[in-house]
């Protein structure tokens, strides 16, 4: 009894005011140096010059070559990634093999690896001089310095984006739900259509929207293997630099003030999403207290 | 639909979930698959849906040989233990999804979908939840939505695993009433699992009683409970209480304990195995037998009063128990901690060399 009565009177750590405003404070004045005042610096930078200077600049040639690039880099890049992430996760919730475990460690090295190796890796095997770039060369197919290389290595930096989300839900789900439709009749694409699909629905989505931020965003491997060639292989955030190096920083703030936005728009369908799901649990959770009332 | 299972077995790597087995269902017969977990009850249910495949044996429906049909065309009807709702799906739409996912051919028409969806839900009494959603419904409906669906498309064979399991003890009663009721009417072939005893004898024609990936035996309820041919369904029966005696001067013995050998039994070491209730209950020993035991705990349980014993100067792995009508027990005022003498009335026994026990009586 006295022990209980002499522990219910002690603070806790963070009880006291004095920690809880001096954590709370530290928390935000690093974020606010950290994260937001950055982010601020970059719009007020690419408008010093005024606002037509800062759409002048979007307009130039080399500029809009690189937006347009950098929306067919991710346009095929998120297919392709949404396909294999779901073929990923399909493999190894639902089926044993040999090797499984190994394959689920061997997905996470994009995340592990730092980019440029990965350009580098890609440059070694499919440039001219590569193992497999050298019978390309004398096919006449040239991967490297191009816009496909330039998908290759988005599509391996991003590759674990979707399956990385997909696969615990898979193995929570279970594979019930799936039997139970494979008896009743269905085919294989009935199943993964009108099952599986709506099961991992908002899932894939947040994959795909993390895929794309990040195939917009790509700078370490596309560097490598693009050759920056202003005006063909510069893709927006390289199009960033070169501009810097120019002593064009208005003009590179702009670029860059548009990858902010990007990422701005994918937190904020980020948060959307997530608002979804929990409010499709809360509303469940509270239909079945309902029904055990 | 008859269902024959020819020499049937399965491994998961190493692991023998079944031996070699074979049963043989009757068309329209109930079959309850009872053993514990392990037994191998699972997997038998699943390789005939075709769930899993076989490393051996055949399978056949009716005359048909489905031991490699995929399971989309076996067209059974299956409950799963967890119902497997689909919960982005009405009510409705799970139960016409076997109708839906038809090859066009074979679909009915969308008014005849909704008719039959319509039907099948009066016929689980639940035509009102039609536009729920799986989320919103209590253990029993779900039970009842799940076997709606697998009724769709009208199978001839209904599997269910398990299927009372997750639900309390009332609704469990009922649904059991009320599924063999529509098993009667509309005459399909159903194969359950359980590991609960009672649920198995209760619902079944023919009880198929499972160990360690074989068959134990297979009879109808009755007889299984009248003569059971091995210690594991004894066991597995529950409500025995074992004793292990060695033959000395006409009595079994065990330690300070003893009950004599009624007439005309073999003079053989053994284990004596007497249900709860086939006992009579006293405060000094009797001529037939002297088995003291400290009562230890007393459990009103419906018409009956059980009683837990410990042995008292002499072995037994288990707590004894032992059934006693309310009058019984009311005369004799038994209190814990006390000592009481019972005397087996009938009892099966297992000679240390036999697998098969020999019924014993001891009743003038």
């Amino acid at each position: 009894m006295s022990s209980s009565k002499h522990s219910s009177n002690q603070l806790r750590v963070g009880d006291s005011p004095l920690v809880k405003w001096l954590l709370i404070g530290l928390t935000l004045f690093l974020t606010a140096i950290l994260l937001v005042v950055p982010l601020i610096a970059i719009f007020q930078q690419a408008f010093v010059e005024g606002a037509a200077h800062y759409f002048n600049s979007l307009i130039e040639a080399d500029t809009l070559h690189a937006i347009g690039l950098t929306l067919v880099v991710a346009a095929l890049t998120v297919p392709i990634n949404l396909v294999f992430g779901v073929m990923l996760a399909w493999a190894v919730t639902r089926f044993e093999f040999p090797g499984r475990k190994l394959l689920m460690t061997l997905m996470d090295i994009p995340f592990a690896v730092s980019p440029v190796v990965a350009g580098l890796l890609y440059l070694l095997l499919y440039g001219n001089n590569g193992w497999i770039g050298s019978w390309l060369y004398d096919q006449d197919i040239q991967l490297m310095f191009a816009w496909p290389g330039i998908v290759m290595v988005t599509v391996f930096v991003t590759c674990p984006f979707v399956a990385r989300e997909l696969i615990p839900l898979m193995q929570q789900q279970g594979r019930e739900d799936e039997e139970a439709a494979v008896i009743l009749g269905a085919s294989g694409w009935q199943l993964f259509r009108r099952v599986t699909l709506p099961n991992i629905k908002w899932a894939l989505i947040y994959g795909v929207i993390l895929t794309n931020a990040r195939a917009v965003g790509e700078f370490g491997a596309v560097s490598v293997v693009s050759g920056n060639i202003r005006g063909e292989t510069n893709t927006l955030p390289l199009q960033v630099q070169a501009q810097y190096e120019d002593y064009q920083a208005a003009a590179a703030f702009a670029s860059a003030s548009l990858l902010a936005m990007i990422a701005l728009l994918t937190l904020l369908l980020k948060a959307f999403i997530e608002w979804r799901q929990e409010r499709s649990l809360k509303i469940e959770a509270e239909k079945e207290r309902q029904v055990t009332q | 639909m008859s269902i024959l299972i020819e020499n049937i077995s399965k491994h998961f790597g190493h692991f023998q979930a079944l031996s070699p087995l074979s049963l043989d269902i009757h068309e329209g017969e109930m079959i309850g698959l009872l053993g514990p977990s392990g037994s191998g009850k699972t997997t038998l249910l699943r390789i005939i849906a075709g769930l899993e495949g076989a490393d051996t044996g055949r399978i056949q429906f009716g005359d048909r040989d489905v031991t490699n049909l995929h399971v989309r065309d076996r067209r059974v009807g299956f409950v799963f233990q967890n119902y497997a709702l689909f919960r982005h799906m009405t009510v409705a739409d799970n139960v016409a999804f076997g109708l839906e996912v038809l090859p066009r051919k074979e679909r009915p028409t969308p008014t005849e979908i909704k008719n039959r969806v319509m039907h099948l839900l009066e016929m689980v009494q639940l035509e009102h939840l039609a536009s729920r959603f799986p989320s919103q419904l209590s253990g029993g409906q779900k039970q009842r939505i799940a076997l709606a669906r697998a009724l769709a498309t009208q199978p001839e064979v209904l599997l269910l695993d398990e299927p009372f399991g997750a639900l309390d003890a009332k609704v469990r009663k009922e649904l059991r009433r009320w599924l063999r009721g529509l098993h009667d009417e509309l005459g399909f072939t159903s194969v359950f699992v359980t590991h609960d005893q009672e649920e198995a004898l209760e619902l079944s024609d023919r009880v198929v009683v499972m160990s360690n990936g074989h068959i134990e035996q297979i009879d109808q309820p009755g007889a299984l409970y009248a003569s059971p041919n091995s210690r594991f369904v004894f066991d597995f029966l529950g409500n025995a209480n074992v004793f292990d005696g060695k033959v000395e001067n006409g009595k079994w013995q065990n330690l300070q304990a003893n009950i004599v050998l009624p007439n005309g039994a073999e003079q053989k070491d053994g284990q004596l195995y007497i249900r709860s209730h086939e006992f009579f209950v006293s405060r000094e020993p009797t001529v037939q037998a002297n088995l003291p035991l400290r009562v230890i705990a007393i459990n009103p349980i419906g018409a009956e009063v059980r009683l837990e014993l410990t042995p008292i100067d002499w072995h037994s792995n288990d707590v004894w128990e032992i059934d006693l009508p309310h009058k019984a027990f009311d005369k004799n005022g038994f209190e814990k901690g006390q000592t009481l003498y019972v005397t087996p009335k009938a009892g099966y026994f297992f000679a240390h060399d036999a697998q098969q026990p020999v019924l014993l009586n001891w009743d003038q």
